[in-house]
């Protein structure tokens, strides 16, 4: 209770209470943009929290990542397109609804499921904080590296039919985190003599280039669409109501947002698929879920809004990033000296719980924004898309600029902008990109350091966690090692959808040989039967 | 029940032989590369050698980058692989308006640059509106307002400022 009553005095500020304003309305407005995201957002804003206090520009910081899914609920439900990515099983059943004219009762549930997701992981963090202090520091160099690593591999993992691209890329950021000068024997990496490569490729230009300057470029070379959409009418409270209908869906749901968002590189996509999975075996009615089930609706957005609170827990208590919202927040750690790791909840207990009181108090704010500035949201949805491209173009400026003035930095980051707008055209995963360079980082430091205190390779893992993580990776690799094999003849077809039907005579004929035969032999044998009827 | 999407989206075929074959000749342009651009050090362990990393990103982007090419389901560039490559390089356009823009901050100001910026190239893709043309000129200020002015982003002042008598010149300069 002691370190709760420290946690608000950081907070009871009027800067972090601006900042806290400022970030959850302006996480909603994003979010219920289409096409923006909290990634573009925070990639944009990130050089302007460096002057900023580190609980501030952390508040801004967490409150668009915290509060742009409350917003990417509305287009989900009202016009089928998700504002954020992870809203897109939103549309399974919100949208359903709205075509049956309830687009008030699915706005408002989501609002309520998304307020209670948010509310139930603070409220598990703050229990769990104890544990982690207790827990945190057991991890030493190479249990950081095994579970950098471990999200690597899960990252990887995580993008099922895009692996081989996926560790392509996270590869590919590994290597960019390598370029530069080397810190400990101070040789240079990849530089082709440049002077402008010397000090490395920074992970914001990279971040501002592939997340907020190929979405511009994306958006500018796509099409406007007409849009139209109602305004909602009437209170949005009905939604509490029904939701204290569904306790246990709500609160498994829940659940697995705060576990999927512990584990580094799962995330809110992982978290909303297992859990509207469960809650449909859960439900008496499985045959009304992605038919506008209210259920559905509930077990998406509790998921995906659990997720960013947990989230928070690897990145604070050993520095590892779990998603790229994470690994850009985490620069802003050390841009401020506050390293994440274990000795932040041993020493600065109070800044991590300040953290998560933020979180709660960020879900409360929004949902009274949202409670009566849903229809100004609604108006919002209709920003032409390539206009919208011209303005993440024009905020990309300050985000690259304003980190050293650097033309240079600027051209890296539009060049990496073309690299990202490729990837987006091609459905291609951007995430690895930078977890590769943020883990690879980790990695490199953290191998190098527990290695000096190895003797033998299985000293490595002598340690009860390290051989823990170890098995888990081995095991992960197992099984996935050995789904690839099953799938093997089905993954082609199933992925890519290129092996058409045959509309040849013969091969059509030799499709239907079974039902034709059948046929053709009752009615070829019919007559020569001695004792059919005619 | 509709199918539930997974984690990655269905990925298009177009294009993805030609990116596959571009990232792989990156690969192997940087794996030619690392011996003159990294340094092996005598007597040290080889996962502190200065090599090992970056040798570890190229090679796993080479045998995941081979193995990418080799499940493709279509290895050969089509029609429509080259249609895809145009549209990249339509992008560079975009390219060279944002980078237009870096080099005109420095000359004409962050205000000026920024309230001409939006709606000329909003013009460009299209908006013939007034109102939308001034409302990307208002959107242009608010972002210097609020970045520069209030948020106080470190933005240099520009060359055309030093015309100005001394102190509008200092006032455009923290403020624009």
């Amino acid at each position: 209770m002691e370190i709760i009553f420290e946690g608000l005095q950081i907070l009871a500020r009027w800067d972090v209470m601006v900042a806290l304003l400022v970030g959850s309305v302006g996480g909603v407005v994003i979010g219920a943009i289409p096409g923006v995201g909290p990634a573009v957002a925070i990639a944009i804003l990130l050089p302007a929290t460096f002057s900023l206090d580190p609980i501030v520009g952390l508040t801004v910081l967490l409150g668009i990542y915290g509060s742009s899914m409350y917003g990417g609920a509305i287009p989900s439900i009202l016009i089928n397109t998700p504002g954020t990515p992870v809203n897109a099983l939103t549309t399974y059943d919100g949208f359903p609804m709205t075509m049956r004219g309830e687009a008030r009762r699915a706005i408002s549930l989501a609002y309520a499921s998304s307020f209670f997701g948010g509310v139930f992981s603070v409220a598990c963090l703050i229990l769990l904080s104890p544990v982690l202090a207790k827990i945190a520091p057991m991890f030493g160099s190479r249990e950081i590296f095994l579970a950098a690593l471990l999200g690597l591999v899960l990252v990887v993992i995580a993008h099922r039919g895009q692996m081989l691209v996926a560790g392509m890329l996270a590869c590919f950021g590994i290597f960019l985190n390598t370029v530069g000068l080397e810190p400990v024997k101070y040789s240079k990496r990849f530089t082709f003599e440049q002077s402008w490569l010397a000090s490395g490729i920074d992970l914001i230009v990279v971040v501002l280039g592939l997340f907020a300057i190929s979405q511009a470029y994306f958006l500018l070379q796509g099409e406007d669409e007409r849009i139209r959409v109602n305004k909602v009418r009437g209170g949005m409270f009905q939604g509490f109501r029904e939701l204290a209908k569904h306790p246990l869906v709500a609160s498994v749901s829940g659940g697995f947002g705060v576990i999927m968002g512990i584990i580094p590189g799962v995330g809110e996509f992982t978290a909303q698929f297992m859990s509207y999975t469960s809650a449909q075996r859960l439900s008496k009615n499985p045959g009304n879920f992605g038919h506008g089930s209210s259920e559905g609706l509930i077990a998406s957005e509790a998921s995906n809004n659990a997720v960013p609170g947990a989230a928070m827990i690897p990145l604070l208590a050993l520095g590892i990033p779990g998603e790229a919202l994470t690994a850009m927040m985490l620069s802003v750690f050390y841009v401020h000296n506050v390293v994440p790791g274990p000795g932040l909840f041993q020493n600065q207990l109070d800044f991590v719980t300040a953290l998560y009181i933020a979180l709660f108090f960020l879900n409360v704010l929004v949902v009274i924004f949202l409670l009566f500035a849903t229809n100004f949201l609604v108006a919002l949805v209709k920003i032409p898309k390539r206009f919208l491209g011209v303005c993440i173009l024009t905020l990309s400026f300050v985000g690259v600029f304003s980190l050293r003035n650097s033309a240079t930095d600027c051209a890296v980051a539009a060049t990496f902008g073309l690299l990202g707008f490729m990837l987006r055209r091609l459905k291609l995963p951007i995430v690895p990109i930078i977890l590769g360079m943020v883990l690879g980082g980790i990695m490199e430091v953290k191998l190098r350091s527990a290695m000096g205190r190895v003797k033998e390779p299985l000293d490595f893992i002598e340690r009860p966690i390290s051989a823990m993580l170890f098995t888990v990776i081995v095991l992960i690799l197992v099984v996935q090692v050995r789904r690839a094999w099953l799938d093997r003849g089905l993954g082609r077809k199933s992925r890519w959808s290129v092996r058409k039907a045959s509309m040849q005579f013969g091969t059509i004929l030799f499709r239907r040989r079974s039902s034709l035969l059948r046929e053709r032999g009752r009615r070829a044998r019919r007559p020569r039967l001695p004792f059919a009827r005619q | 029940m509709a199918e539930l999407p997974t984690v990655s989206a269905k990925m298009p075929l177009r294009g993805q032989f030609l990116f596959a074959m571009l990232f792989l000749a990156l690969t192997i342009a940087l794996l030619s590369q690392v011996p003159a651009q990294t340094r092996w050090v005598e007597g040290t362990r080889l996962f502190a050698q200065p090599r090992f990393w970056p040798a570890v990103g190229i090679g796993g982007m080479a045998l995941f980058g081979l193995l990418h090419l080799w499940r493709l389901p279509r290895r050969r560039l089509v029609r429509t692989d080259l249609r895809e490559g145009n549209l990249w390089v339509f992008s560079l356009e975009f390219f060279a308006w944002f980078m237009a823009y870096v080099w005109a901050v420095p000359m004409i100001g962050y205000l000026l640059c920024s309230i001409t910026f939006v709606p000329l190239m909003a013009y460009r893709l299209g908006y013939r509106e007034p109102k939308v043309l001034w409302t990307g000129a208002l959107f242009g200020f608010s972002v210097v307002f609020i970045f520069k002015t209030v948020l106080d982003v470190k933005i240099p002042g520009a060359a055309i400022y030093d015309l100005f008598p001394p102190v509008a010149r200092n006032f455009l300069i923290i403020n624009f």
